[in-house]
């Protein structure tokens, strides 16, 4: 789903115009480009201006606070060009500089290292003011949300599984109750694409995307990666470059040294279970079947639960 | 009784004379003093025998820990990644993923 046009063209238009101020409606030689266009946000580049359209019914007030806490900590967040959110349309928006992203096409040059100390010198932050809670868990209900209204027209085997996984995962981490432990400033959304290099092409690596930052569980900005480690899809060598990262710079999110599973136990099954929820949405609206990735996940979430299937329906008697 | 690992509540199971106590909150399960064999006897009469695993692939260090929902043949233990690494490519749609909310 995609911006209707009229959001995509006024955007555009702002991008260009916070690019260059005072210069009229004038056409300028550089062109513009969208960097992304999802439900949840449209974005789009124009020279060294990035212009966010934020996904319908964004809360302003917790967008603000998001803004300020990303001007205060421009060593960690990219810092956005305004403070307060334009209103276009139906949508927020924000500007932001240009950063270089990951290239995706060479994701072994992934900064595992970068990213994991930028998490760690976040979730070491006191907040200057109230901050609403991090989105993490919320996201991952709505994936759920989508899969059951998927699921509601068309039946899939792996639903199964990926229910069940959700329905054994703690009432925080489907946020139907507060999150536990003393909260940390958390990103919320973490994953390859939430980096850039600031200035481009080769400044230092920052977080981007704010939408989901709040307080709660740090463990979970740790949670995509250990949930790929742990569905075989991440090589050992790079989760063991983040986690050791992470601990060097002091994250609070798992114990210094040690297992750090139990800290990421939860968090973890929830990102799977929401990576796999997503997946199987995909599928099922493209009618195609789980490829061998997405089929790993969903095998996750069914080794989760295993032991109360066995008790009430494996065992004879 | 209560979990002693997250105190919650854990409900009975009787299975061929086997009572296990299972927590409603992290699903761990608690065995008394010789249930452990007796389940051990009871799947030995219904599992039939599988051939035994390959030899794991040496490795140069031991594989980080991973949790007991992991991949078995990922997730740290050995070979087998859906990602690839040692000079392989990895999958496209996890190369995606990498990427992705």
């Amino acid at each position: 789903m995609s911006a209707p046009p009229e959001v995509l063209t006024a955007l555009t238009a702002r991008a260009r115009a916070t690019a260059h101020p005072g210069a009229g409606p004038a056409s300028c030689s550089c062109g513009s480009m969208p960097l992304a266009d999802r439900p949840d946000a449209t974005v789009v580049r124009h020279a060294d201006t990035v212009a966010k359209a934020h996904a319908p019914g964004t809360d302003p007030a917790g967008l603000a606070r998001r803004l300020a806490m990303a001007a205060r900590l421009p060593d960690v967040l990219l810092p956005p060009l305004t403070v307060t959110p334009a209103a276009l349309h139906d949508r927020l928006v924000t500007f932001w500089p240009y950063g270089a992203p990951v290239d995706p096409d060479d994701p072994d040059a992934a900064p595992w290292e970068a990213a994991a100390t930028l998490l760690a010198r976040l979730h070491r932050t006191a907040p200057s003011g109230p901050l609403p809670p991090m989105r993490g868990p919320a996201k991952a209900a709505h994936a759920l949300t989508r899969l059951r209204t998927a699921l509601g027209t068309t039946p899939h085997p792996a639903a199964g599984p990926v229910l069940q996984a959700w329905h054994a995962l703690p009432a925080w981490a489907r946020a139907e109750a507060p999150m536990p432990g003393t909260p940390a400033l958390c990103h919320g959304d973490l994953h390859l694409g939430q980096l850039v290099r600031h200035p481009a092409p080769d400044g230092p690596w920052r977080l981007i995307d704010v939408d989901d930052l709040g307080m709660g569980v740090p463990a979970w900005d740790l949670a995509r990666p250990a949930a790929w480690y742990a569905c075989g899809l991440l090589p050992p060598e790079e989760w063991t470059r983040f986690l050791t990262a992470y601990r060097r710079a002091g994250g609070p999110a798992v114990p210094l040294d040690g297992d750090a599973w139990p800290a990421l136990d939860v968090p973890a099954r929830a990102l799977t279970v929401q990576t796999a929820a997503r997946a199987l949405t995909k599928a099922l609206a493209g009618d195609r079947p789980l490829d061998e990735v997405e089929q790993a996940l969903v095998d996750a979430c069914a080794r989760m639960t295993p032991v109360p299937h066995q008790l009430t329906h494996g065992f004879p008697g | 009784m209560q979990c002693p690992k997250c105190h919650a509540p854990m409900h009975t199971y009787n299975r061929n004379g086997v009572q296990i106590e299972q927590c409603s909150g992290c699903r761990g399960i608690f065995l008394d003093y010789g249930e452990l064999e007796a389940l051990t006897q009871l799947e030995a009469q219904w599992v039939k025998p599988v051939p035994p695993a390959p030899p794991a692939a040496p490795q140069a260090y031991p594989a980080p820990p991973a949790p007991a929902w992991g991949a078995p043949h990922g997730g740290g233990h050995h070979g087998g990644h859906y990602g690839g690494h040692g000079g392989h490519h990895r999958h496209k749609s996890f190369g995606h993923m990498l990427f992705s909310s």
